[in-house]
């Protein structure tokens, strides 16, 4: 199969589906506020979307702010973990425990305990999304090759030259795979966090239109704003990649 | 210039890596320590280097021991920063030994050119061979100006032309530099031609079998002399003679 039937196949594949579901609305004669077709759920974001657009906004902003923490707390750990293994020891297993335990749990606590809306949600964020970076930056860093551990060592190098002139520059391509896998899941936390919040009052971001726009019974608003949801992970997803692709790229040749 | 006495090599899994090595090393020689896989010979020139700790007895440097920068290693790949210049990798050690930018730069440079590099100074590994990236590897392991270059296994993988070619460049940089040499081989080939010593080792545990003066002469012909085609074979009849019975003879 060619490379251009290949691109075009998830486009088609859409398309496609949405035709379908038109039709079915259309001939099954479904009200709109239990199954809206494609065409009500365009209307009701041309109809709302300003609204919408600065919902999306106030979600993205959440979104990378709670990824550049997770990248600097996710770098600063995975580093501290490679230099002390009573620090690793000390560290890995509540790393692990914060990643499991499911983050609508914890919400509602970071919620109640910091006071400023946005700095609540950020912490939120970042807690779902830095251990894909922790995990696969100190991957990285372990994978140091040891002949060029031994160079440095032949030539004197102190633990910082070490760390900054090799074992960092090794880890590149490992931290942006964790990037990549944690951008979208700082999207999710945002998400899950405004839902969080905003049964608790504050209203910014598309979770608090989504929610709103339910009990309103206005479901193709809420479609609406759910599909502008997933097109900005798709989005996060594609540039993270594409920043992969590009910094590895560029700097191997 | 460097004297080993009694030393013994215990792996913390209990394998004896090698067991009561003792030989001098004089300036200026070409040694090879040439050995089939298993006899410890990667270990010695790793203790020799310092990067492993002798479980017995002592390695004794005439002047000392060496201070960062003075021991060059080349090792079985190339390991080249795959993100740096071919310049910049060859300036590595300057800029980890706190020497000054600019005359860093220039030396980096001069090694490069002394490699046959001079033209590929803002190539990435990427875009080299494998022979260019051991060359690469050969001018990072003597910008420092070492008092003594220590070689594992560098041309094994690589295609026989190239390291033909390699063997002939580093024969003559030798020749030309008066550096101490010890080069790890398991080619009796490889030995004749490059060293002017040659210690052959016996494996598990790793033990000094034989030691050969060089009596092969010439350099445009090397390879195609008598005295090279019977060291050779003195070579092969030695590790054959302490290979275990069943065990592969190395090539």
């Amino acid at each position: 199969m060619s490379r251009w039937v290949e691109r075009i196949a998830p486009v088609g594949f859409g398309v496609a589906v949405l035709a379908a579901w038109q039709v079915a609305v259309w001939a099954t004669g479904t009200p709109k506020y239990v199954v809206p077709g494609p065409w009500d759920i365009v209307t009701a974001y041309l109809a709302s979307s300003g609204e919408l657009n600065a919902a999306l906004v106030s979600t993205l902003t959440v979104t990378f702010a709670a990824l550049a923490a997770a990248a600097a707390l996710g770098v600063v750990l995975a580093v501290a973990m490679a230099a002390s293994v009573l620090f690793r020891a000390a560290i890995q297993p509540w790393a692990v425990a914060l990643q499991v335990t499911p983050l609508v749990a914890i919400a509602p606590l970071i919620i109640l305990w910091v006071n400023q809306a946005f700095a609540a949600l950020v912490i939120c964020a970042t807690i779902i999304s830095f251990f894909p970076i922790l995990a696969n930056t100190a991957a990285g860093l372990a994978q140091t090759p040891p002949a060029l551990l031994d160079l440095f060592k032949l030539n004197g190098a102190s633990r910082w030259q070490t760390l900054m002139l090799l074992r960092l520059p090794s880890a590149v391509p490992n931290f942006l795979t964790g990037l990549r896998i944690s951008g979208t899941l700082a999207l999710v936390g945002a998400v899950v966090a405004e839902f969080v919040a905003g049964s608790g009052g504050f209203a910014s971001g598309l979770a608090y239109r989504i929610l709103e726009a339910g009990y309103r019974l206005e479901i193709p608003k809420m479609f609406a704003a759910m599909v502008l949801l997933a097109l900005a992970g798709v989005a996060i997803y594609a540039a993270l990649g594409g920043v992969e692709y590009v910094v590895l790229r560029r700097r191997e040749r | 210039m460097i004297e080993i006495a009694g030393v013994s090599k215990v792996f913390e899994n209990g394998t004896v890596a090698l067991e009561d090595i003792s030989a001098g090393i004089a300036a200026g020689e070409f040694l090879a320590l040439l050995g089939p896989s298993g006899c410890g010979k990667s270990t010695l020139l790793r203790l020799l280097a310092g990067l492993e700790t002798p479980t017995e007895g002592a390695i004794a440097w005439a002047q000392g021991r060496p201070k960062p920068g003075e021991i060059g290693f080349v090792f079985q790949d190339a390991t080249l920063l795959p993100w740096a210049s071919a310049l910049d990798n060859v300036m590595l050690p300057l800029k980890l030994l706190g020497r000054a930018r600019g005359k860093a730069r220039e030396d980096a440079a001069a090694a490069l050119a002394q490699v046959g590099l001079a033209e590929f100074l803002a190539a990435k590994p990427a875009a080299l061979s494998g022979g260019m990236k051991m060359r690469v590897s050969i001018a990072r392991a003597l910008v420092a100006k070492p008092k003594i270059l220590l070689m594992d296994e560098p041309f094994a993988a690589l295609d026989e032309f190239t390291r033909q070619s390699l063997q002939e460049d580093l024969r003559n940089l030798w020749r030309r530099s008066g550096l101490t040499v010890v080069f790890v081989t398991h080619s009796t080939y490889e030995a004749a031609f490059l060293a002017s010593r040659v210690l052959v080792m016996s494996p598990r545990p790793g033990r000094i079998a034989a030691d050969f003066s060089s009596t092969v002469t010439g350099e445009a012909d090397r390879r195609e002399t008598p005295a090279y085609g019977a060291f050779v074979t003195e070579m092969s009849r030695r590790l054959r003679a302490v290979m275990p019975a069943r065990g592969e003879v190395a090539a």
